[in-house]
């Protein structure tokens, strides 16, 4: 290979300067070690794996190696190991990461414990049961509009929409969020997650549904969130949780309830106003979905 | 609703009725069960993954469709034109007629149920440039389409009677005595819990077969699961030689070979240069460049690093600069993150190094282009699995469009199926219970052969016999090894328990990556000439008598595969003419 010509043409990467292979990338009598919970809802212990160490390896790379090598029915989640899809989430060093975005270097001269999510119930290793998720996910309502597509809409009308239809759903915001994980308010309050979810709705141009009274009487309890931050920290996309999805949805929801004209007004025509769908307040959006993930 | 067969002291399983049940929770399968679910059925989605996790979410550079935003003169007679150039005309051309012509309404219906586009100045629905495309015809938003496609999919799904059953594999499809697909068996991931489904029809939407190669963009879940469960159950399989090598997959570090680098960087201008800084596209296809069709960049790159002008870790360079870095953070953020944070590569400042990288199957179950159905009655298919659509090579785009166009014909067709057939969904207790003996089999022996060993010299066999230029001495030296893997599936153990075990599971996946990868290189033999993604280096040309063939394969009776060369219908007037016309 012509290196030399391609430095000429300012080519040739810092990060790469020698001629690498496949077979050269193992780093010459380097090891990893890593403490890998192993057990199941029952409980279980960490188990320290040693492997070889490969040029560039992310944490998944590392785990499935364990897999292949030494541990074959070491269970863990994963999918595009492009960070795109969300399933390889667990928490290293109690930090919830992505294990296909987290290169082992980053840990140089540290332990590294590799621990499932903790929001929610082991199943077993690094998998946890997530399910409860997608139920919360079947009872927001919907993208609802009267208009027929194709719709007009602007780059400045969808623009901030964007950032929360980036969400890859790997549910590491629900895994540090307080209110799950340390006050288990799983059966009143949504996440985090839902909130970015009930976001775009609310702001599409084109939706007409309402969101409010799920999240403020139903089971969203936007109020608990007492805006740490803790979800903005670790989501994996960059999305604003807190400032763009949360602090909007209490002001809306805080106008909704706490201005006295509207509280006035609702008392008198039920529990919404402006409704333009005919549904009122009194629309229920149940989760009819069955999701079932366990056996 | 819950039966289970402890009678005779095989493993116990639960029963599940459905009307239809859908295998496969990516693009095809969601759309199937809304299209289902709609005509008042009684639908199951099964699948090996969590829901919205499916390989839909990789698809980043957008959604082919000739609404004409950006280019008014596009329609779908061009799209249809494209589609079957690319696909060197081997396509099921009354498929790629159905694709061309409501492509434009599944993506407005995607908007319909709260799917995002980039917009126009004038409010619409923006349009890339991609390879082979004459338009600029690609929906996206930045690079990642196929997220929102699910996303949006998901949540339409969630919001019917739609049952999901989230990480299960289905093993096998059962027939009644009519030879009409009646059930499946199906294991659940977490606690290996087996489930009967008794069901009126089946829809297969399980995406392609990536994994049977070492380098690839595809998930674990690529296995080819259902294009086996078909080959099982007596379906013909078409042309499943062509494998689409992507002409640009990561190669550095060694942890993400591979992994797929949009082509909607190249509709964004990316240039592709050697280590000479030549833009070698000119020598290969002086016209369209770096647009060129996937078959053509991808044999370009490979052979520039083959000739000695490679990056330094065996790519060539892609180089998006010109960009800036908010031009880049707007149209392709995730492709500047992928590259930042695995790889220490800032795209905005410095060249991507690339190679071609396994990417997707052109290949796949036949089915008849209205409804989806394949020869065995009750057996529907969509999607990746299905072939006939994309001929030798696939439009880039293309296949999230696929996935609605289809996904939908095979929901309404499975339904029409049901409504119009009334028959009993009872199979033989001793099928069931064979089948479960089977499948527990790696546990029972527990010590034996790693499936995670046999599964890798298999993805080394593929990448060596069966790569993107092929010959008959290589391709039969591959033969023998997959052969001799094949054989050695009976002494696969493996440890651990039925509750959430990888290595168990990997069991069952191998079983189906060999035989698709035995499918795939005696169909390889057999198309001796160069056409699309099927490029015989021991043959000089495309062969105008193999030109107007499509491979069949299927299940012989002798349960080896056999092999049919059957002739393509010639193409009806009003679309014949259309190559006529702009020639």
């Amino acid at each position: 290979m012509s290196d030399s010509a391609a430095e000429q043409k300012g080519m040739a990467s810092k990060a790469h300067a020698e001629v690498h292979s496949d077979e050269e990338a193992t780093l010459e009598g380097k090891s990893y070690r890593l403490k890998i919970f192993r057990g199941d809802a029952e409980g279980g212990k960490e188990v320290e794996y040693e492997i070889e160490a490969i040029e560039g390896m992310v944490v998944l790379d590392a785990v499935l190696k364990i897999q292949a090598e030494q541990a074959n029915d070491l269970a863990v989640r994963w999918n595009c190991k492009a960070a795109h899809c969300g399933s390889c989430s667990a928490e290293i060093n109690g930090r919830p990461k992505l294990l296909c975005k987290t290169r082992v270097e980053e840990y140089e001269g540290q332990e590294i414990r590799v621990h499932p999510i903790r929001a929610f119930p082991v199943i077993k290793d690094l998998v946890s049961d997530v399910s409860w998720n997608y139920g919360v996910s079947a009872q927001i309502q919907p993208f609802t509009t009267s208009e027929q597509a194709p719709f007009t809409m602007y780059e400045e009308d969808v623009e901030r929409l964007y950032e929360p239809k980036k969400c890859i759903e790997c549910f590491m915001c629900q895994d540090v969020c307080h209110v799950l994980r340390t006050h288990h308010k799983h059966p009143e309050f949504a996440g985090p997650r839902f909130f970015v979810r009930s976001q775009w709705l609310e702001m599409h141009p084109k939706d007409e549904g309402n969101r409010l009274q799920f999240l403020k009487e139903g089971r969203g309890g936007v109020q608990l969130c007492n805006i740490t931050k803790c979800c903005s920290e670790v989501c994996p996309v960059g999305i604003h949780i807190t400032d763009n999805s949360i602090i909007p949805l209490k002001e809306r929801v805080a106008d909704e309830y706490y201005d006295p004209a509207k509280w006035l007004m609702r008392k008198i025509r039920g529990r919404r106003n402006g409704s333009s769908n005919g549904n009122g307040g009194t629309r229920s959006t149940h989760a009819r979905a069955g999701i079932r993930t366990n056996g | 609703m819950d039966a289970n067969g402890h009678a005779n002291g095989s493993s116990p399983h639960e029963v599940r009725e459905h009307d239809v049940l859908i295998i496969g929770a990516g693009g095809a399968g969601l759309r199937a069960a809304v299209a289902a679910t709609e005509r008042g059925l009684s639908v199951g989605v099964v699948t090996k993954s969590l829901l919205g996790k499916a390989h839909t979410v990789m698809a980043e550079g957008g959604i082919a469709a000739s609404l004409g935003n950006v280019d008014p003169a596009d329609g779908w007679q061009t799209h249809f034109k494209d589609t079957l150039k690319s696909g060197k005309f081997i396509n099921n051309w009354r498929m790629a007629e159905l694709f061309s012509k409501e492509a434009p309404d599944r993506v407005y219906e995607l908007e319909q149920w709260g799917a995002l586009f980039n917009r126009t100045a004038e409010g619409k629905i923006s349009q890339r440039p991609f390879g082979a495309h004459t338009y600029r015809r690609l929906c996206h938003v930045g690079d990642r389409t196929g997220l929102e496609l699910i996303r949006t999919m998901q949540e339409k799904v969630l919001a019917t009677d739609t049952q999901v059953y989230m990480e299960t594999a289905v093993t096998k499809l059962f027939k009644n005595s009519e030879g009409r697909v009646v059930g499946a068996l199906a294991y659940t991931r977490e606690t290996g819990k087996f489930i009967h489904f008794k069901t009126k029809a089946v829809v297969l939407a399980t995406g392609g077969w990536g994994r049977i190669y070492k380098v690839t963009s595809n998930s674990w879940e690529g296995t080819g699961d259902g294009a086996v469960l078909a080959y099982d159950a007596g379906a013909e399989l078409v042309d499943m030689e062509m494998v689409q090598f992507h002409p640009t997959g990561m190669v550095w570090p060694p942890g993400v070979r591979g992994l797929l680098v949009t082509e909607g960087v190249r509709g964004e201008g990316g240039l592709l240069r050697n280590s000479k800084g030549e833009r070698y596209m000119e020598r290969y296809d002086k016209e369209r460049m770096e647009l060129s069709s996937r078959d053509v960049v991808a044999r370009a790159n490979y052979t520039e690093v083959q000739e000695g002008r490679g990056s330094p870790h065996g790519g060539v360079f892609l180089d998006i600069t010109h960009l800036g870095y908010r031009g880049i953070m707007k149209k392709l953020p995730t492709m500047h993150e992928q590259f930042l944070k695995l790889a220490d590569i800032d795209i905005s400042k410095e060249p991507m190094e690339v190679f071609p990288t396994i990417h997707y199957t052109m290949g796949g179950v036949k089915v008849d282009p209205e409804t989806c159905a394949t020869n065995v009655p009750g057996l529907f298919a969509a999607g990746e699995v299905a072939g006939g659509l994309h001929g030798a090579n696939r439009l880039g785009g293309n296949s999230l469009s696929d996935l609605l166009v289809f996904g939908r014909r095979a929901g309404m067709g499975a339904a029409e199926y049901v409504k119009s057939n009334g028959y009993s969904t009872e199979i033989r207790e001793e099928e069931l219970n064979a089948e479960k003996k089977r499948v527990m089999a790696p546990l029972e022996k527990r010590e034996g052969e790693n499936p995670y060993k046999i599964q890798q010299e298999l993805q080394e066999t593929m990448m060596e016999h069966a790569n993107l230029m092929r010959n008959e001495d290589s391709l039969k030296e591959g033969l023998g090894k997959v052969l001799a893997l094949k054989d050695r599936l009976p002494n696969i153990g493996v440890g651990g328990s039925t509750l959430f075990n990888p290595g168990w599971h990997t069991a069952q996946d191998v079983r189906h990556l060999i035989q698709i990868s035995e499918i795939i290189i005696r169909c390889a033999l057999e198309r001796t000439e160069r056409r699309g993604a099927q490029w015989r280096l021991d043959y000089d040309g495309p062969d105008e008598e193999l030109g107007r063939v499509n491979l069949i394969s299927k299940k012989d009776q002798q349960g080896e595969v056999g092999i049919e060369k059957r002739e393509i219908p010639p193409m009806p007037e009003h679309l014949a003419k259309l190559f006529e016309e702009g020639e």
